[in-house]
């Protein structure tokens, strides 16, 4: 499958590339008209943004004209779902709501903090919140609580910049985006002609042994995020490493290389030895492009490697893959019902999350506990920060001795914006 | 907003459209569900015990372990269904019937998991084992509710009929939980065993605290001790507070077995399901595998006087020496194995992955391979079996399926 997913990616890309010799169809606005207006400290550089310039790659910073500049984005939606034929109903969820609070201290010393509520007020998060210096475009410093760069979606999770209800599940399940830590670490960037080269690479707190005992029964990054105290100490005194470089062309694409590793157990307590170090250690790919077409084709393919004791169970993933591509393609770009520069889009997400990449002992075959999904979209954007989305999606999910999936699919409608 | 409204009443349009969601699975393909009618009280802890068996996964910090086998009912028993080599059991001990003798290393079942910084058990050096294969959990309830008396009355030690077949009950040590029911007969302090491939547990309480202790190692108030890799880790349980689950969950448990329902036969008015219940009673399988049996009174309204067809005795037989493993439990000899219901016997693949491990040890890949592998007092019956014209065994095994 991975596999398959590599190749579909190939080709795209090269697709891409080979479109783009033709000048005359390219668009460089289309990315900045569905993603909103390009507001980084470094002028000029409105076309080369890149994933990892997300977090101040959104519409309120309008960095310099105020001491500190506040905004946000909202996400809700409703949802009508069924799994074998059995329903929970219809219900509302209003998924999250961030506020954003920054300040330019000083053209090259700038502070922005997210915070995040979820689910209501279930869950409470400080995203980010960090001060970022510069010392030379190639040599910034960044301290606090940082978002890992792994993957392009951690740091590119906006609500409004998605067509889709639903945060694609490579990037939840296997990254556990948003996965932020407390930490410092440098970044930087280069520009030569159509290219541009970024690098960030930071030391942070990391993962605990919640990775494979958590009740989800697999392996399970996310589930370090029920540690409350991984804002105040490391789980094991080892720093987790999370470096990405990325490349991008104007007009053609962009592509992420990204590394996240680090001890994820207590190896020893007060001296004493309890288990020997073992590592989690998770790779991703991301990439992006904007056909001539205006199609606009974005994707993350992730894998993990967590070292188990061959003591614990299989039931325990040592190896998960998966990723999304998502096509978005803008049908409607005029004035409609009075909004200037509204968008209607057709989308489609393609996904899939493998938990336990094995084989099992006692058998020697394929162990399962995978999902696929498949999820067509419309969406509607009356301004590039507002999207309005119905989503249809359909899910197989297979448990792990792989019966029969379960078959879930449904509905959900809803919107994003940024305030 | 015309454009908003549109796409909403598309929607909607969709959401009436059930051809876009997935159907329900047929009843027939599923197990879990309650038997019968019960009450709004009886539904509740229904649902209660569902969570128990289904949902609770245990962690480190819950309990799990410090040694164990996997961390909830349902990895085992998925859907309620049969399990898989995955999730097989191993148990050792001796090949007499003189209790196990290896309690004190760690038996009478080996915990073959750890949790982190703890090492998986190894059998200890001279006992002999055998490997037991998860089996569906429906219908027990009804089994649980059949009196001593019903299954005394078709044991035949002696083989008095001159069929070949004996058929034995498994006197067991009842734990001290245990607490008889006006149907439980007493023989020098043991109790009749049912439960189990060599029917070893008495009641599903007995076989739930077992599973809960030797499966998870979660202890309970009926059983509070952790079970201890002693060859490595000296006297070194978890951490996690004792009792790791709580009676009401354990009596809920128990309480879902009790009433969860009976798989429901499919394909019963095909021509070669017809026929091959008749090959199957013909061929001596009814023998062992008995197709009918009523309930008495029970304190579970719906298990009182109930006819039904779970295709077992509930008693032990002697399958001849391809199927001894010289491991035994309670009274039962090394060769004897409870005969297993059948009903359900065509949806084990649903839950095996996709194929089919039969008899205690899920050695047989097929329906037709468990029956060609029975011996000892099944040998005539199998025998039998293999001389049946090829429509016969077709029908037959249409039947089995069907079950
Ligand atoms: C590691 C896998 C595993 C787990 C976990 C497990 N079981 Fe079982 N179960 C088995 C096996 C194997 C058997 C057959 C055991 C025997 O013969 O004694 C069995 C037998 C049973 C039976 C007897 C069925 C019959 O037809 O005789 C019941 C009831 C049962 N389990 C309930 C439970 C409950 C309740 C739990 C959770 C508390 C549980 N099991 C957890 C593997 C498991
Ligand atoms: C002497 C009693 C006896 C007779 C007669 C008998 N069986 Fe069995 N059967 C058993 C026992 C005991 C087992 C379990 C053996 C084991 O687990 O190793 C069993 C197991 C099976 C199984 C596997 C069930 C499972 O869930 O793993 C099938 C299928 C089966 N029998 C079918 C038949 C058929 C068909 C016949 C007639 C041809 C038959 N049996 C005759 C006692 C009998």
């Amino acid at each position: 499958m991975m596999r398959y997913l590599l190749y579909l990616f190939l080709g795209l890309v090269t697709r891409s590339v080979l479109a783009q010799t033709d000048s005359t169809s390219a668009n460089p606005a289309a990315f900045e008209e569905l993603f909103g207006r390009d507001t980084t400290l470094r002028p000029g550089s409105q076309q080369l943004k890149l994933n990892m310039d997300a977090t101040y790659d959104r519409p309120f910073l309008t960095m310099g004209k105020l001491p500190v500049s506040v905004g946000g984005y909202l996400e809700a939606n409703t949802q009508y779902m069924q799994t074998n034929g059995i329903t929970e109903g219809l219900s509302f969820q209003m998924r999250r709501m961030t506020i954003f609070l920054a300040s330019t201290i000083n053209r090259r010393l700038k502070f922005l903090s997210e915070i995040e509520f979820e689910d209501g007020t279930k869950e409470i998060n400080i995203e980010f919140a960090a001060m970022d210096l510069e010392l030379h475009p190639l040599l910034n410093l960044r301290g606090g609580i940082i978002m890992n760069p792994i993957g392009s979606f951690n740091q590119n999770h906006d609500g409004p910049k998605w067509e889709f209800v639903d945060r694609p599940l490579s990037s939840t399940q296997i990254i556990p985006s948003t996965w932020s830590n407390v930490g410092f670490g440098i970044y930087g960037k280069m520009y030569k002609k159509d290219w541009v080269w970024a690098y960030e690479a930071y030391l942070t707190n990391g993962f605990d042994d919640q990775i494979i005992t958590n009740n989800q029964n697999r392996t399970f990054l996310p589930a370090t995020k029920a540690n409350a105290d991984r804002f105040e100490e490391s789980f094991n005194g080892v720093p987790l490493i999370t470096i990405k470089t990325a490349l991008k062309r104007r007009k053609w694409a962009e592509i992420g290389l990204s590394w996240m590793g680090g001890v994820y157990n207590k190896f020893q307590d007060d001296g004493l030895v309890l288990d020997k170090r073992r590592r989690v250690d998770v790779f991703a790919l991301d990439f992006n492009s904007t056909l001539p077409t205006r199609t606009v084709i974005n994707g993350e393919l992730v894998w993990a490697r967590i070292d188990v004791s061959s003591s614990y169970s299989q039931q325990f993933g040592r190896q998960q893959r998966g990723g999304w591509v998502d096509i978005v393609q803008p049908v409607l770009r005029r004035r409609i019902l009075g909004w200037n520069t509204a968008v209607l889009n057709v989308a489609l997400r393609v996904e899939r999350v493998d938990y336990n990449v094995d084989t099992f002992a006692e058998t020697g075959e394929s162990i399962a506990d995978e999902l696929w999904s498949i999820v067509p979209a419309i969406s509607f954007r009356p301004s590039p920060t507002t999207v309005i989305r119905a989503n249809y999606r359909y899910q197989w999910d297979t448990d792990l001795l792989g019966n029969p999936p379960a078959r879930t699919a449904g509905f959900q409608i809803g919107f994003s914006t940024y305030f | 907003m015309q454009l908003c409204l549109l796409m909403a009443g598309g929607v909607m349009v969709l959401i009436a459209c059930d051809t876009l969601l997935p159907k329900a699975q047929l009843d027939h393909d599923l197990l879990d569900g309650p038997i019968g009618e019960l009450t709004p009280e009886q539904n509740a802890l229904f649902l209660e015990g569902d969570r128990g068996f289904n949902d609770e996964i245990f962690t480190p910090a819950t309990g799990l372990g410090p040694i164990f086998v996997a961390s909830s009912c349902g990895s085992c028993h998925a859907g309620d269904g049969k399990g898989h080599p995955f999730t097989t059991l191993t148990r050792f001990g001796q090949t007499d019937e003189t209790g196990n003798q290896f309690l004190h290393l760690g038996g009478p079942q080996l915990q073959n998991r750890g949790i982190p910084g703890h090492t998986a058990e190894a059998i200890p050096a001279g006992a002999t084992m055998s490997k037991f294969m998860p089996p569906a959990n429906t219908g027990l309830g009804l089994l649980g509710a059949l009196s001593d008396a019903q299954l005394l009355a078709r044991a035949d030690p002696e083989d008095r009929d001159g069929d070949g077949i004996s058929g034995v009950v498994n006197w067991i040590d009842a734990p001290h939980f245990f607490k008889p029911q006006w149907f439980h007969q007493a023989l020098n302090g043991k109790y009749i065993g049912r439960f189990g491939k060599k029917a070893a547990a008495i009641d599903l309480l007995h076989q739930t605290v077992n599973a809960y202790k030797q499966d998870m190692g979660i202890t309970s108030e009926f059983d509070p001790e952790d079970p201890i890799n002693y060859a490595v880790s000296g006297q070194a349980g978890d951490v996690a507070p004792d009792p790791e689950v709580a009676s009401s969950t354990v009596n809920a448990v128990v309480f879902y077995l009790r009433t969860l329902r009976v798989p429901i036969q499919r394909n019963v008015s095909d021509a070669g399901v017809i026929a091959g219940k008749q090959v199957f009673t013909k061929t001596g399988c009814a023998g062992c595998h008995t197709p009918a049996w009523t309930t008495p009174k029970s304190d579970i309204a719906v298990l009182s006087n109930q006819t039904f067809a779970p295709y077992t005795d509930l008693l032990l037989h002697d399958m001849g020496k391809d199927l001894d493993d010289g491991y035994t439990e309670g009274t039962a000899k090394t060769s004897e194995w409870r005969t297993p219901p059948l009903w359900g016997l065509g949806l084990s693949k649903n839950s095996q992955g996709g194929n089919v491990f039969l008899l205690h040890d899920g050695r047989a890949r097929s329906i037709d391979a468990a029956i060609r592998l029975h011996g000892g007092e099944g040998a005539k019956s199998r025998d039998t079996y293999s001389q049946l014209t090829a429509s016969d065994r077709d029908n037959l095994l249409q039947f089995l399926d069907s079950l």
